[in-house]
């Protein structure tokens, strides 16, 4: 309940809000009924709207779609935290210090150049194909077990170089202070700069996350009949788009919310830190 | 269908007319004026193109476009040719040429977006596999085959075959092209694949170390036969140019001609039961 | 003696910070060292640490040279605490945490005996009621309370304090000076730069001034911050200003 007549500043701002809003509504309803009219009216519609927007088709073939897109959830869940664990410890191998682990230490640098440097399609069929043809025996060379293996690689790859910049990110100080205290290496990382530095990237990470969501498509290539691939199925059986339409639906129904999510994340930490 | 039948009987009828007179009928109607433009797949398989040369007019579909060609009027040096994909081609739009021949079959969903001239080939599907399959036990049965792993391209007519007349009790895996298929089966990823049966033996021949053919069904067991028929744009007013001309090549036997010197390898493989 | 600083030699790149300084401290004195910024009163007590390593000289803790190239810092470093003038205590920890968590892994003692005594820290300096805050929940000079208690709870013979009121509001200067007084009451040895003269001239045993790398002149704090003998003490006190 307020205890005051509004300040004249209130009042001002009151006055801007309800104009503003009055303006964006008008415009907006404008602009949807500017494109509900005209955009039926252009030439070419009628064959653009039966070729994508094709509603009965979409009918039929949805639950076909979302029976594949289990697939890509399936594929998305257990990718991830392999990835998580990789990139971590690429991340510290790539700064390892001591002279005995110097191996691990070119290993870790070589790893994260080439899988960052070469299309991951491209790792895909050469792990995907490549490796179970040097002759495993079956459930061994499953296109899903390598295809998985390929993304994990490649996605620990830019994974490890976000962590590292999180660790790097962690000020000297906090080093200085936890070793001052004659806390050795590995629990100065474990207890001190680990748990700021993961919590740091956690909004890179994420967008890492959203754009593997995508990426499992990839493994249509190599077999499996995920969405990608069901989707084109139903385009070559009806002869129609909708159904990559569909599969496209699809995928924005958990990429916009995740890209929601990661900025609503990005938003708190830099809040925090100001 | 109907549109079909009326076209043809309108082609029989013209052809008592016209004099195949040297690009009478196809004049005007070519990408590029006085010259043939032909696509095949990049890149193009024995025994359809030999060497992967289409040029050189050798092997069954270059042999069958060069006589096409003849039949229209236009001379070995009038025919130029470009690859385009197998996908890509059956996909509405525009095309960069006048027909192409990749083994494609006609089905009355690719005829929405894209034309065919009449049928050149009839083709049976095989099942091809590799030896050790054959010796664990698989027979030319339905029973047999539905145990197997299969795979497929996806965008084919091999696709409803595995799915509806063999409905495998395990899920079949999807590839773009023949490549992968005969990849993913060196890697024993996939037991089975169907192919027509040409390419099959070919396969079978020369790709894999270990290839088979197990049986094949035979052109007319599925409900839309395997007619192999040239791929034009939608509305391309060529198609009846190019159906006069498979009509000559067939009544004076050339075409069967091509057919027995290119593929006479296709008998004595087994029926599927 | 506890700990001596013979000949120190210290520079970072071509900074030459430290020049052959020597410093004395015995058990249970409080040595204050002023002097203006870059004078090297912030790297000598890092050197001590040994958070940097000298380029030269000999730091002989109960007669041991520690500062010996190749000796292992860590058994060290947990008998000489030290205390930053940002605090830095680890945000993603309670106070409590901050405090617990060098014993609990170094330290082979009880955990009940360590809450127990880690308890009675924060109940001596008055922080009890904010063991279980974060950092960012307190305040500075709570903070640094906290980072006191920290480097306390390591149970070490030296306590170094870097410049540790430089960063806080006038008003929070006094409760962290109280906590140094409690520990100079304690006999703890105690090494301290700082600005706050009136700290450094009722608890120092001793001043010394520096400048250059070096201490230009030391001695007893009341003496020394009075009528200091060298005019760049006297500059530096600006003790001349009226004039």
């Amino acid at each position: 309940m307020s205890d005051a007549r509004p300040t004249r500043r209130q009042q001002y701002e009151a006055n801007l809000r309800r104009r503003a809003l009055w303006r964006a509504g008008i415009s907006s309803a404008a602009f949807v009924l500017a494109i509900i009219i005209l955009v039926p009216m252009a030439p070419g519609w009628v064959a653009v709207k039966k070729s994508f927007f094709n509603w009965d088709i979409l009918q039929r073939t949805f639950p076909g779609l979302l029976k594949a897109f289990v697939w890509d959830v399936a594929i998305f869940a257990w990718s991830m935290p392999l990835i998580a664990i990789l990139g971590l410890a690429l991340a510290l191998a790539r700064d390892a210090h001591s002279p005995g682990l110097f191996p691990l230490r070119i290993g870790a640098i070589a790893f994260i150049d080439i899988f960052r440097g070469i299309p991951v399609i491209l790792v895909v069929f050469l792990i995907g194909f490549g490796i179970p043809g040097l002759g495993l025996p079956r459930p061994w060379n499953s296109p899903y077990i390598w295809g998985t293996v390929a993304l994990v690689l490649t996605y620990s790859a830019y994974v490890a170089e976000i962590f590292r910049s999180g660790i790097d990110s962690v000020h000297a100080s906090q080093r200085a202070a936890a070793t001052s205290l004659g806390l050795g290496h590995g629990d100065v990382m474990r207890f001190v700069v680990l748990p700021q530095a993961i919590r740091r990237v956690v909004p890179a990470n994420m967008n890492m996350l959203i754009a593997l969501q995508k990426d499992v498509a990839l493994l249509s290539f190599i077999g499996p009949v995920e969405l990608l691939r069901q989707a084109g199925v139903y385009k070559s059986l009806l002869a129609n788009f909708t159904p990559y339409v569909g599969a496209a639906v699809i995928f924005l129904f958990i990429t916009i919310p995740a890209t929601r999510f990661a900025d609503h994340l990005l938003a708190r930490q830099k809040r925090a830190r100001s | 269908m109907l549109g079909k039948t009326i076209l043809g009987a309108g082609l029989v009828l013209a052809t008592s007319h016209m004099a195949l007179a040297a690009g009478e009928c196809a004049a005007g109607k070519t990408i590029a004026d006085g010259m043939l433009t032909v696509a095949t797949g990049n890149p193009a398989y024995f025994p359809w193109v030999i060497d992967d040369n289409p040029a050189g007019g050798q092997g069954f579909e270059a042999a069958v476009a060069y006589a096409v060609a003849g039949a229209m009027g236009f001379d070995a040096d009038a025919v130029a040719w470009v690859r385009a994909g197998f996908d890509e081609s059956i996909q509405p739009g525009a095309k960069n040429f006048d027909f192409n021949l990749q083994q494609f079959s006609i089905t009355d969903e690719r005829e929405q977006v894209v034309d065919f001239s009449d049928s050149y080939y009839s083709a049976a599907m095989a099942v091809l596999l590799r030896q050790p399959t054959v010796d664990a036990g698989a027979e030319p049965t339905l029973a047999s085959l539905k145990t197997l792993k299969w795979g497929a391209v996806a965008s084919t007519t091999a696709l409803p075959v595995v799915t509806e007349i063999i409905a495998p009790d395990q899920s079949p895996l999807l590839y773009d092209d023949n490549t992968n298929v005969v990849e993913a089966m060196k890697a024993g990823q996939i037991d089975a694949a169907i192919f027509d049966l040409p390419t099959a033996l070919f396969l079978s021949a020369v790709i894999l170390d270990d290839g088979a053919i197990l049986g094949q069904f035979p052109a007319d067991r599925a409900a839309n036969p395997d007619r192999f028929g040239l791929l034009m744009e939608d509305g391309n007013p060529l198609v009846a140019c190019v159906n006069e001309a498979i009509a000559s090549i067939k009544a004076d036997g050339s075409l069967a001609a091509i057919e027995a010197q290119w593929l006479q390898e296709t008998t004595g493989v087994p029926v599927i039961k | 003696m506890k700990l001596r600083l013979v000949d120190i030699d210290k520079s970072f790149g071509a900074n030459h910070v430290l020049k052959r300084f020597s410093l004395d401290v015995d058990e249970g004195e409080c040595v204050c060292l002023i002097g203006p910024s870059g004078s090297g009163k912030s790297t000598v007590l890092r050197t001590v640490n040994l958070l940097e390593p000298v380029d030269d000289g000999q730091i002989l803790l109960d007669g041991v040279d520690i500062a010996e190239p190749g000796l292992d810092p860590q058994p060290i470093r947990q008998r000489i605490g030290i205390v930053f003038q940002s605090y830095n205590l680890f945000p993603h920890m309670t106070a409590a945490d901050n405090v617990k968590l060098a014993p609990r892994r170094l330290l082979a003692e009880a955990p009940a005996a360590l809450a127990d005594r880690v308890g009675g820290l924060f109940e001596t300096f008055g922080l009890s009621g904010h063991m279980d805050h974060y950092p960012d929940q307190l305040s500075g000079g709570q903070q640094q309370r906290v980072a006191i208690i920290r480097a306390l709870a390591m149970r070490p013979e030296i306590m170094l304090f870097d410049e540790v009121t430089s960063a806080l509001d006038p008003e929070l200067v006094g409760e962290v000076l109280d906590v140094m007084r409690r520990l100079r009451d304690q006999r703890m040895t105690m090494i301290v730069a700082t600005h706050e003269m009136d700290f450094a001239r009722e608890a120092a045993d001793r001043v010394a001034m520096l400048d250059g790398g070096q201490i230009i002149e030391q001695g007893a704090a009341e003496a020394l911050l009075t009528a200091p003998a060298r005019q760049r003490t006297r500059d530096f006190l600006r003790l001349d200003r009226s004039k």
